[in-house]
């Protein structure tokens, strides 16, 4: 068996496991060593996995799980998301009896989601979906004394159940018509022919479990709660790592799909409705984590513009994971500022910040101005390449549909910097004590300037990647 | 290293002063004014060692950013780029330096000014279409700021309504570059390879959909009519300096566009339509005038009279880029009036909103008819208003008239019968003119305005500048048109 090719994801389990052990023989006071030990171990995968870098495109374990460019890259903007997530979490979950175990369940839903953006295989794939199913639903409930919170993890709970069993149907209905579970083989059944209804059956089930967690139209409606109800850091996890490897995830299914099943179509559909749907819903919001959940929908309609002309335009899949991360790092910033300001949400609370808090506020600006799309800050280089793809790949029609609702993003996005620095208002302004979450913030934002500057340095870590098989 | 100084400086600026926490109101100011100038030395000293017989674009500067993506910082000038980038910087010190109430804010507000001058300047000096993307958008945030945190009356609302009407123009750009990026084999941003492969020449839906996201996107921030409504209430509700900025500089963003790509990049796709383009000029010339005749709000008539103004260069754009045989002279001279007007309406309607600054902070009061008498009152305050004024409505021996003269001997040769339509438009704009100064420093003084302080010392030194530099325009337009005919000639020339 090639250990040496899952390290990356045995150093996660075993750091999840320490943690759980660790949180259960110490006192609560102590519990933020948990978030440096999930920080260690998240570096160490960190680096097992830049190992796995030179290697060629590759299938591993009997072919279930794929090592590509694609898996490897966006395991590291899953990691380093996840990085982010837990640096910020400690003063929060500080008062929380079960501090220390919130850090095992964020490293077993980072697993999950990199399973989902590795595996190869369509069990593998359900595997991946449930690990980081099973272990988001309590981060989202983490407060469970809380009714808001609790609604919102009943909410993803239920959507999940009723999408993961819908994915789990198509699964079976794919291996009933090719006998496999393999991607490689499926792709191989597929060629030589099936059933039509029942391809389209599988089809639908199995995109429609994927937009569960990609929080795409359909199966969006959890998002606005969970990014409200659910703590600030879990909420900053759940907008943005499950996307990651949901989006590969599905790239990688469609990309084997024969080339009758318009998914194409498909995917540009979902893309249009959901991006639509996302910003119309985000204009009338008066609470901005629930905005910030919206855009959050609207964002993955924009990231399935790359799955749409994935084979036709060469850099498809660089824009996909470079958009993914540039997306990462400015909704991660803006979580952090509202973790920072300890969950600040109704929209007018926010009033004149900028004079109280001015560096918070900035820092939120900016992340605000990255979601839109504004240069030099790196969300633009992620849209451009987006842009640019799907250009390439003839579908100018969807080019434009997104830039007519990044326009309406823009008010909504603007409502908010609008407030925090024309009004005179001196709101009192209530800060987490201690320096976790300040830093985090800082650096997200630096992040999204520096990489915006330095993005040619990212764009190794994404050019020319692609799948194995 | 002259560009990146010009750039640089500013921005440098901005940033001390945006962490200067102990710095008074007068430190802030004299700081920001010196830094303010500092570009329009460097920028002149690059006017006077601009080799006019040389290679179009001078002081080129590159360094790769970002390679894989054919992006890199690339900055350079032409004459015309030159001459509306120095008449920016001036207009950016002016401003500046021109008193305003900062709302105890100074701090903030001086490095969004400097901040804006920087990235302002970017966009004229650019070469590479990313970069020009770069700073047009962030020329949107800067001017944003300005106008909803210092402006007046709906001043929200009409930060919100500019930066979104003009970003609708701003994310057409951003797709018509990518398109002209796409059509050159190997992929890239530098508008020099742009210029001389002339991408998606030879028609097809391609070109024609990236020509049209060119134009509209430049169209509106020009502003051209029809997508000229957000124009009137962003000047309307900004303070002083940011308007004569936005009209001054920011409107140049627009026209500098269209000869920088769409004119310059798709020379065929452009002389195909630009009769199309020449009839929206005049229209947007008669417009503009007869909407600004009917205002009788001080500040929205001159906010017309621009999309009047801006309609001329867009008339001379066309002109110059309508492949016409025999009529290269007629085209260059076209293109010239264009950007001779370009810089006199930056000065000269710089200077009237300014102007409108100091009405506003005297009386709050914008309404013509509210007003009268004040020759007496203010005497210094009607010599400026009635200089600027008749630059404006193109008085000869002004610079008004020199950018007009050219504009429209060179459309008589091409479009005779648009020129006869597009003249009345002056005529207009003189009668509107005439009106305002009848309606404002004529007459009886009304009761209210009886303490009515006439300008103070640094608020004339500022207008004295720039009508200096309107003057010496309107009287030695010499030294500017041979730098601009320099590049009118090669880009009408050789396509």
């Amino acid at each position: 068996m090639p250990i040496g090719d899952v390290l990356p994801e045995i150093s996660l389990t075993l750091g999840a496991v320490v943690i759980v052990l660790f949180a259960a023989f110490t006192r609560q006071q102590h519990h933020h060593w948990a978030a440096v030990l999930a920080l260690l171990t998240i570096a160490l995968c960190v680096v097992l996995t830049l190992a796995q870098w030179s290697g060629p495109p590759r299938l591993t374990f009997s072919g279930v799980w794929a090592l590509d460019g694609v898996a490897i890259s966006s395991k590291l903007v899953v990691l380093i998301a996840g990085a982010l997530v837990v640096a910020m979490s400690p003063e929060w979950m500080r008062t929380d009896r079960r501090h220390g175990e919130y850090y095992a369940l964020v490293l077993f839903a980072l697993l999950g989601v990199i399973m989902m953006a590795s595996a190869s295989d369509t069990m593998e794939l359900v595997l991946g979906v449930l690990l980081s199913s099973v272990a988001s639903y309590p981060l989202a409930a983490y407060h469970r004394g809380w009714a808001p919170a609790l609604e919102a993890g009943m909410k993803y709970f239920l959507i999940g159940a009723l999408t993961n069993a819908l994915l789990t149907i198509g699964v079976v209905v794919v291996f009933g018509l090719t006998g496999n579970t393999g991607y490689p083989e499926i792709a191989q059944g597929f060629a030589e022919g099936s059933d039509n209804l029942a391809l389209t059956i599988a089809t639908a089930s199995i995109v429609l479990g994927l937009t569960f967690k990609l929080a795409a139209f359909p199966a969006h409606a959890w998002m606005p709660d969970v990014a409200q109800g659910s703590p600030a850091p879990a909420a900053a996890f759940l907008t943005v790592i499950p996307k990651i490897g949901a989006a590969v995830a599905l790239a990688r299914f469609v990309s084997i799909l024969p080339p009758d099943v318009a998914w194409r179509a498909i995917v540009a559909m979902i893309s249009v409705t959901t991006m639509t749907l996302g910003n119309v819903a985000a204009l009338r919001q008066t609470d901005v984590r629930r905005l910030l959940g919206w855009s959050s929908v609207s964002q993955s309609g924009y990231a399935l513009m790359a799955i749409v002309v994935m084979g036709a335009s060469e850099q498809a899949l660089s824009a996909l994971v470079f958009f993914l991360a540039s997306y990462a790092i400015a909704n991660l910033a803006a979580f952090a500022v509202v973790t920072h300001l300890r969950g600040r949400t109704a929209l007018d609370d926010y009033q004149g910040l900028a004079r109280k808090v001015p560096i918070a506020a900035m820092i939120l600006i900016a992340s605000l101005l990255s979601l839109v799309g504004i240069p030099p800050l790196i969300g633009f280089f992620g849209k451009f390449m987006l842009f640019s793809v799907t250009i390439e790949g003839g579908y100018t029609w969807l080019a434009f549909v997104a830039a007519a609702n990044t326009v309406i993003s823009l008010f909504y996005y603007l409502r908010i910097a609008a407030l925090m620095m024309f009004s005179g208002a001196r709101p009192i302004v209530h800060v987490l004590l201690g320096q976790w979450a300040r830093s985090t913030m800082v650096v997200a934002g630096l992040l999204l300037i520096v990489g915006g500057l330095g993005v040619e340095t990212l764009m190794i870590f994404t050019d020319s990647i692609r799948f194995a098989l | 290293m002259i560009l990146t100084a010009t750039l640089g400086l500013p921005m440098l600026g901005a940033l001390v002063i945006a962490v200067s926490r102990r710095w008074t109101e007068t430190t802030a100011r004299l700081f920001a004014v010196g830094v303010s100038l500092l570009p329009v030395f460097l920028l002149a000293w690059a006017w006077l060692q601009f080799d006019t017989q040389g290679a179009l674009f001078q002081f080129v500067e590159e360094v790769p950013w970002v390679p894989s993506l054919g992006m890199g910082y690339r900055l350079g000038v032409d004459g015309i780029a030159l001459a509306v980038a120095t008449m920016s910087a001036l207009v950016f010190s002016a401003s500046i330096a021109y008193p305003v109430d900062t709302q105890n804010q100074p701090r903030q507000y001086y490095a969004w000014m400097l901040f804006l001058q920087s990235v302002s300047l970017g966009v004229f000096l650019a070469l590479d279409l990313l970069l020009f993307y770069v700073f047009f958008d962030l020329s949107l945030v800067g001017m944003f700021f300005l106008i909803g945190r210092w402006g007046h009356g709906q001043a929200q609302l009409a930060a919100f309504k500019f930066f979104l009407y003009t970003f609708c123009g701003s994310l057409l750009l951003l797709l018509a570059i990518i398109g002209l990026y796409l059509s050159v084999e190997p992929h890239t941003f530098d508008m020099r390879v742009l210029i001389e492969q002339q991408p998606l020449a030879g028609g097809g839906v391609a070109a024609g959909l990236v020509f049209l996201a060119l134009m509209i996107g430049f169209a509106i921030k020009t502003p051209i009519v029809p997508v000229h409504t957000w124009l009137p209430q962003a000047h309307v509700d900004a303070p002083g300096p940011a308007s004569a900025v936005l009209a001054g500089v920011l409107l140049k963003m627009g026209t500098y566009g269209i000869i920088r790509i769409p004119y310059s990049m798709m020379g065929e796709t452009f002389a195909r339509y630009a009769l199309i383009i020449a009839l929206f000029a005049v229209a947007s010339i008669l417009y503009g005038a007869f909407v600004a005749l009917g205002q009788r709000n001080l500040k929205r008539r001159i906010a017309y009279t621009s999309i009047n103004h801006m309609g001329y260069t867009v008339l001379g754009i066309a002109v110059a880029g309508a492949l016409i045989q025999d009529t290269e002279y007629a085209r260059e001279l076209a293109l010239v009036g264009a950007t001779v007007e370009m810089v006199a309406h930056g000065l000269i309607t710089g200077a009237l909103f300014l102007i409108c600054g100091s009405f506003w902070q005297r009386t709050q009061e914008y309404d013509l008819d509210s007003y009268g008498g004040l020759l007496r009152q203010a005497p210094l305050l009607t010599a400026f208003t009635v200089l600027a004024s008749f630059a404006s409505l193109g008085l000869p021996g002004l610079a008004g008239f020199v950018a007009e003269f050219h504009i429209f001997a060179g459309t008589f040769d091409v479009y005779p019968w648009l020129a006869v339509i597009g003249v009345l438009g002056i005529l207009v704009t003189a009668s509107l003119f005439l009106q305002m100064l009848q309606k404002l420093f004529f007459g009886t003084l009304p009761q209210r305005w009886a303490h009515f302080e006439d300008l103070h010392a640094v608020e004339w030194g500022v207008l004295a500048v720039l009508s200096a530099g309107f003057v010496i325009i309107g009287i030695a337009p010499e030294f500017l048109l041979t730098l601009i005919e320099a590049s009118a000639t090669l880009l009408v020339g050789g396509p």
